[in-house]
């Protein structure tokens, strides 16, 4: 048995220029050149990325669900953030 | 926590699954729901895994270069399905080495169809049209499950999945217009992977233990005799079209279901084969083990390599 295993690396992948890096899985690897070689052969074997990150997991912080309320409910009653909460007269077409 | 409270996050939990929401890694989830999802998230990806070996066997001998790049990318679609499918089990909370570990000692399970023998090139276009065939009949409800991790791995193995058919469909028809030998090799192959493609589906209804829970959980949509059907249905005009015979007897229209009525599916062959004594079980745990083992020097020295690279660029940083 290994006494080290390669350690977990997370993948993101721009599909196209103009669009941002997207989250599209994770996989192993011994070092940030190797996940992205990986990266490439494991998720872009159809021309679905022209640029790749690597992020090895354990550097990712995530919100815990269970925080959630205290996160995101304060949002929901804030009508005052969206243009539909503010009344224009009929006349005026687009604003 | 209480078994009250328990019982509050289950009945919030099944909500949320009845209502089409998705549960991702962090959330609470029932211990049966995690390790359900690990036993099959992990034998779908070892199946994915194990998979390779059969068609691997012929890389090397197909008969053209058109055959081999096409074999050759399927091949590498089903590593990285399996690739997608394991780090996807790991979100669960159990480690890769786990996983293989499961495997290796014969714990986990993966699809019994890969137990059988590809004898000739005709098994490649058989695999394809029909192994494939009833692996994406199986698989695209589960582009719908309920956890997230799982969906979304799946709707990338469903979309890369369809060439895989059709590059199988497209051997069998070659052969099926070819010479009477071609067309001989190809009728045999056909004979040799429908019934056990039959079996892939799953045990009948009320044979098959996961079923009812596994509705529930969006892990499974149809039960399996409905999938079976369907894939039968399928399937053989399909043979019809390229003129090959469905080796069953008994295969016969219903007017009245508007469905085929089949014969009755060797359930022994299928359990034998299942618990360990199928023609190629014990070859392909030794494949595998063998390949795990034999790497375990590059996959060390990668990690070596890493490290004192590491250590360099932290030297010359001081």
């Amino acid at each position: 048995m290994s006494t080290k295993n390669w350690p977990l690396w997370e993948i993101f992948v721009r599909s196209k220029n103009g669009l941002e890096h997207r989250h599209f899985g994770s996989l192993h690897a011994a070092d940030a050149e190797m996940a992205l070689e990986n990266a490439r052969d494991v998720y872009t074997r159809r021309n679905e990325g022209v640029s790749i990150w690597v992020v090895e997991s354990k550097h990712i912080t995530a919100s815990n669900p269970e925080n959630n309320g205290e996160l995101f409910e304060p949002a929901q009653d804030k009508v005052y953030r969206h243009p539909t909460f503010y009344d224009l007269p009929d006349e005026v077409k687009h604003m | 926590m209480s078994e009250e409270q328990i019982k509050n996050l289950e009945k919030q939990f099944e909500e949320r699954i009845a209502r089409d929401e998705k549960i991702e890694p962090k959330d609470w989830m029932p211990e049966k729901y995690r390790q359900t999802h690990i036993r099959q998230m992990s034998q779908h990806a070892h199946s994915e895994i194990i998979g390779m070996l059969p068609e691997g066997n012929w890389i090397t001998r197909a008969p053209s270069l058109r055959r081999k790049v096409a074999l050759l990318a399927k091949v590498q679609d089903e590593a990285g399905h399996g690739l997608y499918l394991y780090s996807a089990t790991e979100t669960l909370g159990i480690s890769r080495e786990e996983l293989y570990e499961q495997l290796h000692t014969g714990k986990a399970k993966y699809s019994s169809i890969f137990n059988y023998p590809t004898l000739t090139w005709a098994d490649m276009g058989a695999i394809g049209w029909l192994v494939d065939g009833a692996a994406i009949i199986n698989q695209v409800p589960l582009c719908n499950t309920s956890y997230g991790p799982y969906s979304r791995a799946m709707i990338r193995v469903c979309k890369e999945e369809s060439f895989h058919q059709r590059q199988g469909y497209e051997i069998m028809m070659k052969l099926a217009n070819g010479t009477p030998e071609q067309k001989e090799m190809a009728q045999d192959a056909l004979n040799r992977w429908w019934w056990p493609s039959l079996m892939m589906l799953g045990p009948t209804d009320d044979k098959s233990v996961h079923t009812a829970q596994s509705m529930k959980w969006k892990l499974k949509r149809k039960t399996n005799d409905e999938l079976r059907q369907q894939f039968i249905d399928q399937t053989v005009p399909q043979a019809d079209l390229i003129g090959l015979t469905i080796p069953d007897p008994d295969l016969k229209w219903n007017e009245e279901r508007q469905s085929y009525d089949f014969g009755e599916i060797n359930w022994d062959e299928f359990w034998q084969v299942v618990k360990g004594h199928g023609p190629m079980n014990k070859e392909r745990m030794r494949a595998r083990i063998n390949a795990w083992e034999c790497g375990e020097w590059v996959r060390d020295a990668a990690m070596a390599h890493a490290e004192k690279k590491q250590q360099r660029k932290q030297k010359q940083a001081v």
